[in-house]
């Protein structure tokens, strides 16, 4: 068989040009929804492909990543309230701010591995959201609305849903193949041996903690730039975007699509939320023949099915969906 | 003064509530090496238990006894259909098959209880004053929540340390092979395991119910601070997570009353108002932060891990 073309690859290139021709179609269809739906669905990826990096590379199982995308997109929304609408500060600042916060808190928990690791980010994560429901000059628990989207001196309009589509898809392309270049690298060879045996790796002198460290702040900064985003998409920002749930969405996102592969993230993020928007609708047209009106009032549980879905994903489909294409080419 | 007392009662109920979710999280830890997220959905069970059985018997403390027993045969079920099949596996596939669970019990208690909040009414012997001391008036009702959890504590300690089922779980914890070859049924052990752990967490649900709304989703903010003191205690070890929780407890209740006025003293009102409540929020998890700084494995870590 040829190396290429794997059916795994097939399936990646037909999503990368399914994606790249969606706005054309959306036009033709005159759906503007489903330009909506699959910007937020990229903008999320993105947060999954960095959590992807150190969590499917670098062992680091944060339960926490949610809130770069809070920062992020705090720093967007509060700048924006204080009269500093242009992008060109927005997101520097943004990126910078996601960061700082990536280095204290990973200074903290990589103290730490295993189990304690995954809960002392949850509670960092935690904290910081109880610091953003009380920020009551930026609207507390209510959230902090966005009456502008970040400006770029007329060279993009993000206003443009099409513009600001192919905004999010570049930089999500941008960013996989960073991760991509990053773990083929000397430091993402340390970053990934690390993960098997890190004892091994500091006794042939690799001063783990720091490689680890700056692994963890470049995924929060990659996690803030897709708060950035999120923030110009839905132009409002609130404690609810950074939530320890949606720390566990990321999760699934990634083990869904496959953990430490460069295109599980972007897989697992098409999949969980293409499938968040269509289960209530498939339970309502599969239900309804079968038990009439009660079926459309179970479409509005469908997360008991969700639920269950996981666990047997956990159990019987280790490599995700990426490894599921991997292990059926023959 | 007699505010201060009050407040550290309070405190001193709210470590002991925390204690009973995080000894069952940290035997389930200790002796499984189970991650469980779920753990807060027992609690959510047994609160909307104890309001169900109440409302049909009419009586609270049958209603709390029947509660309890169901929270530990749903434990057990779920023992046996989920958790059974997750021992030995990575702690991330812990992580995300509890995190499936969570959705699929908030869903199943939106179905069956409604999305409405309930409320547990107290019986009216409950539902008094006691005096404490000459002039100082404390309700009943959480005299008694101490009460009861200080015996479970104690229960836990003797069943633990001085009973024959639990020298096989402390067995269980340090060699599971070797228990089972010695012919012990250790997925029984561990089935009665889980099922305290969740019995436990459900109590602590089910105390809570009469002081607070029943409501989907109570069960995981707490988890979360249940989360902080078996970190600050050390994961697996109940000594820790007493002590943890007791200190958790105090700091949280205490600091929610009195931080406001001693910030008042450094800053101007209007900025102390504005940041206190985030700030004594805040409080326990910069206990943890701290705790970690000085020693990463917890106050009372578990050599043999």
């Amino acid at each position: 068989m040829n190396g290429l073309l794997t059916r795994r690859n097939i399936v990646v290139a037909a999503l990368l040009i399914f994606l790249a021709v969606l706005p054309v179609y959306a036009a033709i269809s005159g759906n503007p929804f489903l330009i909506t739906l699959f910007t937020r669905i990229l903008i999320l990826a993105m947060a999954a492909a960095s959590l992807n990096l150190i969590m499917g590379y670098g062992g680091m199982v944060s339960f926490g990543h949610a809130i770069y995308i809070g920062i992020g997109g705090y720093v967007v929304g509060i700048l924006a309230q204080e009269g500093f609408p242009s992008g060109f500060v927005q997101w520097p600042a943004a990126l910078i701010v996601s960061a700082l916060f990536a280095l204290v808190i990973g200074a903290l928990c990589l103290r730490t591995r295993g189990v304690y690791f995954i809960m002392i980010t949850l509670a960092f994560a935690q904290l910081l959201y109880y610091v953003a429901v009380g920020l009551d000059r930026y609207g507390g628990d209510d959230g902090l609305t966005i009456y502008a989207r970040s400006q770029f001196a007329g060279l993009i309009n993000l206003s443009s849903k099409t513009q600001f589509y192919y905004v999010c898809l570049v930089l999500l392309f941008g960013v996989i193949f960073l991760i991509w270049r990053l773990i083929n690298s000397r430091f993402g060879m340390v970053i990934q041996g690390s993960r098997t045996n890190d004892r091994r790796m500091q006794a042939i002198g690799f001063p783990t903690f720091r490689y680890r460290l700056a692994c963890f702040v470049i995924s929060g900064t990659i996690c803030g730039l897709s708060g950035a985003l999120l923030a110009n998409h839905t132009e409002f920002v609130s404690p609810a975007m950074m939530h320890w749930t949606r720390s566990g969405d990321l999760i699934v996102m990634v083990v869904l699509g496959g953990m430490g592969s460069p295109f599980g993230p972007l897989i697992g993020a098409v999949a969980l939320l293409v499938f968040e928007e269509m289960l209530p609708f498939v339970i309502k047209l599969l239900g309804t023949p079968l038990f009439g009106e009660a079926a459309a009032h179970a479409s509005e549980y469908w997360q008991i099915i969700m639920g269950p879905l996981l666990l047997l994903v956990v159990l019987f489909a280790r490599g995700g969906i990426n490894g599921l294409l991997a292990k059926g080419r023959a | 003064m007699l505010l201060f007392l009050e407040q550290c009662l309070n405190g001193l109920q709210l470590g002991l509530l925390l204690f009973l979710l995080a000894a069952g999280l940290t035997l389930i830890f200790g002796i499984m090496d189970l991650v469980n997220l779920a753990h807060g959905s027992f609690y959510m069970i047994g609160a909307y238990f104890a309001a169900t059985f109440t409302a049909l018997t009419g009586n609270f403390i049958v209603g709390v006894v029947l509660a309890l027993a169901a929270t530990l045969l749903v434990g057990m079920a779920v023992e046996v259909i989920a958790m059974r099949r997750l021992y030995g596996r990575d702690h991330l596939d812990h992580v995300l098959g509890t995190f499936g669970l969570i959705l699929f019990f908030n869903e199943l208690v939106r179905l069956i209880w409604g999305p409405a909040g309930m409320n547990v009414p107290l019986p009216a012997w409950l539902n008094t004053h006691f005096q404490i001391l000459p002039g100082v008036e404390y309700p009943t009702y959480r005299i008694a929540i101490i009460l009861v959890t200080l015996l479970v504590a104690l229960f836990l300690y003797v069943l633990v340390m001085r009973t024959r089922i639990g020298m096989l779980i402390r067995a269980g914890a340090t060699n599971r092979e070797m228990v089972g070859a010695l012919g012990i049924n250790i997925n029984l052990l561990y089935t009665l395991v889980f099922g305290l752990g969740a019995a436990l967490a459900g109590l602590a649900g089910l105390m809570q119910a009469p002081i607070l709304t029943v409501q989907i989703g109570m069960g995981e903010n707490i988890l979360i601070v249940a989360f902080v003191v078996i970190i600050i205690g050390g994961i697996g070890s109940i000594r820790g997570a007493f002590i943890a929780a007791i200190l958790v407890g105090l700091i949280d209740t205490v600091g929610r009353g009195f931080l406001p006025d001693i910030l008042r003293l450094i800053l101007s009102p209007r900025g102390a108002s504005a940041i206190a409540p985030a700030m004594s929020s805040m409080l326990i998890y910069l206990l943890m932060a701290a705790v970690l700084v000085v020693r990463p494995e917890g106050l009372f870590p578990v050599s043999n891990k």
